[in-house]
């Protein structure tokens, strides 16, 4: 009989509702992990951190970490966790999300968002794959994959969403996979003490359904074919990496700079119509 | 443990794998990745029919710790031994 | 004193109520004809530390608004039919969260887009059914740019109390119709806010509820580690698949508005008391309605006025006792027919229910509702 273990990091979980939902060997729990090993390295209080999620597998993940969080609609992760931030700007505002969830139906959310450089840290978990309902293609799905609502692959070319994010304007913009949780946990790291949009995409096994539909018996077996496509390169520009199944899936940081926030220019703007003195 | 408590005196450091036994979904991703191979399969069930994961090879851990950061369940962690 | 008095319009006073409710955040998106409430409130706001956002879409504004309630600011949005359509999946989150937010549906013309710059009272069915699934919603359509300012502030009280979206109507005529304007002090109103909570964390469920029904749901930030989920949710706020939970879910959701209906309920009558045909109107139309039921009257016809003030909950006894004596109703609005609805749910059934649809945009005179009224109650 074991006694009762506690993990080193239960301190941020809702215990009594694990385990959780996610399959066997599933990338999303890790990715969960990878970022309270963030929070607690950088000695954050969990009480100025608020996580906020859309619909989908990654949309869970506020379920189960012990932090303020809100679980909305599909897509709307990003507007919903903009206002908590402009309303409590003292607040860390982390977004999560799948590919699905923030690059399609919350696609015009993201752009906007890193356009505005708001002040926002956006982990978009990319499973290639709609997971939760099953199993249909994604804007991230491999044109070869097979999916539910992909029989007849290929379907039409997938984003390469460090691209888009970088050319919206985002100033923090890096790839990782599952399959290097210690480089993931070391660039949330930098995305939660620094200002302005972190965006930081994911790439995550699926094992039960993107890993079964398409050829991948075990958990491992697709972590594996993740390890090797995901190439790490250095000081590469966002608009040269590689987005191939079959090739190279480019991993790294590819934008990491400082620029005016949005919440300076709404400071700004506060500043100046007060300055204007008080004519209604 | 006489081989444990011997790589403590020569200053080796030792490293002890516990596994939340209830928690472990036998997605093998902890066994497969380790680079010493130090785990493997338990033959029983924990109370979800599931058959976790321990630690076979208390010699050759290396404290890497990738089990514990690959781990979607927060199902396994690793401690230092310390004298 | 004469700078509290402005001569201005619907719009206008809107934002006016708005500010001195304590509204400090606006996201919205440019639609005739509520654009102007967005025009001010970008102007207004950052003069008193509010903020002014302009959402790329009326999802993102929707979804703004929601997420600065959520973290404790009283948040509002505006905007017409075609933008009304796309908050709704907005509006339903609001209602399962319980999150406080005031939306403003300045109508026009539709069905789709309409005429822009037109007004129409056509969307009064959808501020009450507009979302997927069950739920009650408190509505309410002032008919005056006093009352607009006026309702502003109850409709931010409301959220607050009942810790509830409200839909606050008005159309194309209310908003650009200018009168004379009071704007109140804050001291001199009733401003509510919303409850937090005074127990441990560890104790802490953010949905347990009062004896109205209405939870103590605290901000983000304020250490209580809440989860706000848009799943079928149980009193910590956990999603469960459990055919019980749901049950008590959507009876909560419901019951709460309907179990305060009666404190929340406003309406107007006048000349009930012997009136043989009631006229049933809501908003700026229905001032056109007591104007010729006035004329009416000073002729010796025995005719009544009913006016809805919150359309939802409907003030269903109100109306039942208004027309007592009645043995005719008529409901009249510029649409082909919504407030119809409650009106034939509400009454009894040897009452005979007539309807003047009004289907042009331009607001008609008490004499052209004057001759449509004779040929309805005769006929």
């Amino acid at each position: 009989m074991q006694e009762i273990v506690l993990h080193p990091l239960e301190k941020y979980l809702r215990s009594d509702r694990l385990p959780h939902t996610w399959c066997p060997g599933c990338g999303i729990g890790t990715v969960a992990q990878a970022f309270i090993r963030a929070v607690d390295e950088l000695k954050l209080d969990p009480s100025q951190i608020a996580i906020v999620s859309g619909i989908g597998c990654t949309g869970r993940i506020p379920l189960y970490l012990k932090f303020d969080g809100a679980h909305v609609l599909h897509g709307r992760a990003i507007p919903v966790a903009l206002g908590v931030k402009l309303a409590k700007p003292n607040l860390k505002v982390v977004v999560f999300g799948g590919d699905g969830d923030i690059l399609s139906i919350g696609g015009n959310h993201l752009i906007h968002a890193a356009r505005r450089n708001a002040d926002l840290v956006v982990i978009m978990v990319n499973n290639f794959i709609y997971g939760l309902t099953g199993g249909q293609v994604a804007p991230t799905t491999p044109k070869e994959a097979y999916t539910y609502t992909s029989p007849y692959n290929p379907d039409s070319k997938p984003f390469n969403a460090v691209q888009l994010v970088a050319a919206s304007g985002a100033t923090y913009v890096a790839r990782w996979s599952t399959a290097y949780p210690v480089l993931l946990k070391e660039s949330i790291k930098k995305a939660l003490t620094r200002r302005g949009f972190s965006f930081i995409e994911v790439i995550s096994q699926c094992p039960e359904i993107f890993g079964r539909l398409n050829g991948f018996k075990t958990p491992y077996d697709l972590l594996k074919k993740i390890k090797d496509v995901g190439i790490i390169r250095k000081n590469i520009s966002p608009f040269d990496t590689k987005y191939d199944w079959n090739n190279e899936i480019t991993l790294g940081e590819f934008v990491n700079k400082d620029e005016p926030t949005y919440l300076d220019y709404l400071n700004q703007i506060i500043e100046k119509a007060r300055g204007q003195g008080d004519k209604k | 443990m006489a081989l444990q408590q011997g790589a403590l005196q020569a200053g080796k450091r030792v490293f002890d794998v516990i596994v939340i036994r209830d928690r472990c979904k036998e997605c093998g991703l902890c066994i497969e990745m380790c680079p010493t191979k130090v785990l493997d399969r338990e033959n029983t069930y924990n109370v979800y029919g599931y058959r976790p994961t321990f630690l076979k090879n208390r010699d050759r851990c290396i404290g890497c710790k990738i089990c514990e950061n690959i781990c979607p369940e927060f199902a396994i962690f690793v401690k230092e031994v310390l004298k | 004193m004469t700078e509290n008095i402005l001569f201005t319009h619907g719009n206008q006073a809107v934002v006016e109520g708005a500010l001195v409710a304590g509204c400090r955040f606006y996201a919205g998106y440019p639609i005739t004809p509520s654009s102007e409430i967005a025009e001010e409130m970008s102007k207004r706001l950052p003069k008193l530390g509010g903020i002014y956002v302009q959402g790329e879409d009326e999802l993102a504004s929707i979804n703004m608004i929601i997420g600065a309630s959520m973290a404790g600011m009283k948040a509002m949005t505006a905007t017409s039919g075609p933008g009304y359509s796309l908050m709704q999946e907005g509006i339903g989150l609001a209602v399962a969260t319980e999150t406080p937010i005031v939306i403003v549906n300045v109508m026009r013309v539709g069905p789709s887009t309409g005429i822009a710059s037109k007004p129409w009272q056509g969307d009064i069915m959808q501020a009450r059914f507009g979302s997927h699934s069950d739920y009650e919603i408190i509505s309410l359509y002032p008919w005056s740019v006093q009352e607009a300012f006026d309702l502003t502030i109850e409709a931010f009280n409301l959220a607050e109390k009942y810790m509830t979206p409200i839909i606050l109507l008005s159309d194309g005529i209310l908003a650009r119709m200018r009168e004379k304007l009071y704007i109140r002090s804050p001291n001199e109103v009733e401003i509510i806010e919303r409850r937090k909570p005074n127990v441990a964390p560890e104790v802490y469920k953010p949905y347990a509820r009062d004896e109205n029904l209405v939870p103590t749901i605290a901000s983000f930030g304020d250490g209580y580690a809440i989860i706000r989920d848009s799943l079928t949710h149980d009193e910590r706020g956990y999603y469960l698949e459990k055919p019980e939970t749901q049950a008590h879910y959507v009876w909560v959701l419901n019951e709460k508005i309907k179990r305060n209906a009666e404190k929340i309920q406003k309406w107007d009558e006048k000349f009930t008391d012997d009136a043989e045909v009631v006229f049933i109107a809501a908003g700026p139309m229905a001032r056109i309605v007591l104007a010729m039921v006035k004329e009416a009257r000073s002729e010796g016809l025995k005719w009544g006025f009913f006016r809805p003030i919150t359309i939802w909950p409907f003030p269903e006894k109100q109306l039942n006792n208004a027309v007592r004596n009645a043995n005719n109703v008529i409901v009249v609005e510029m649409s082909y027919g919504k407030l119809i609805y409650p009106v034939r749910w509400t009454l009894r059934n040897n009452i005979r229910i007539g309807h003047i649809p009004w289907l042009s945009y331009v607001a008609p005179s008490p004499d052209e509702i004057r001759k449509l009224a004779e040929k309805e109650v005769m006929g």
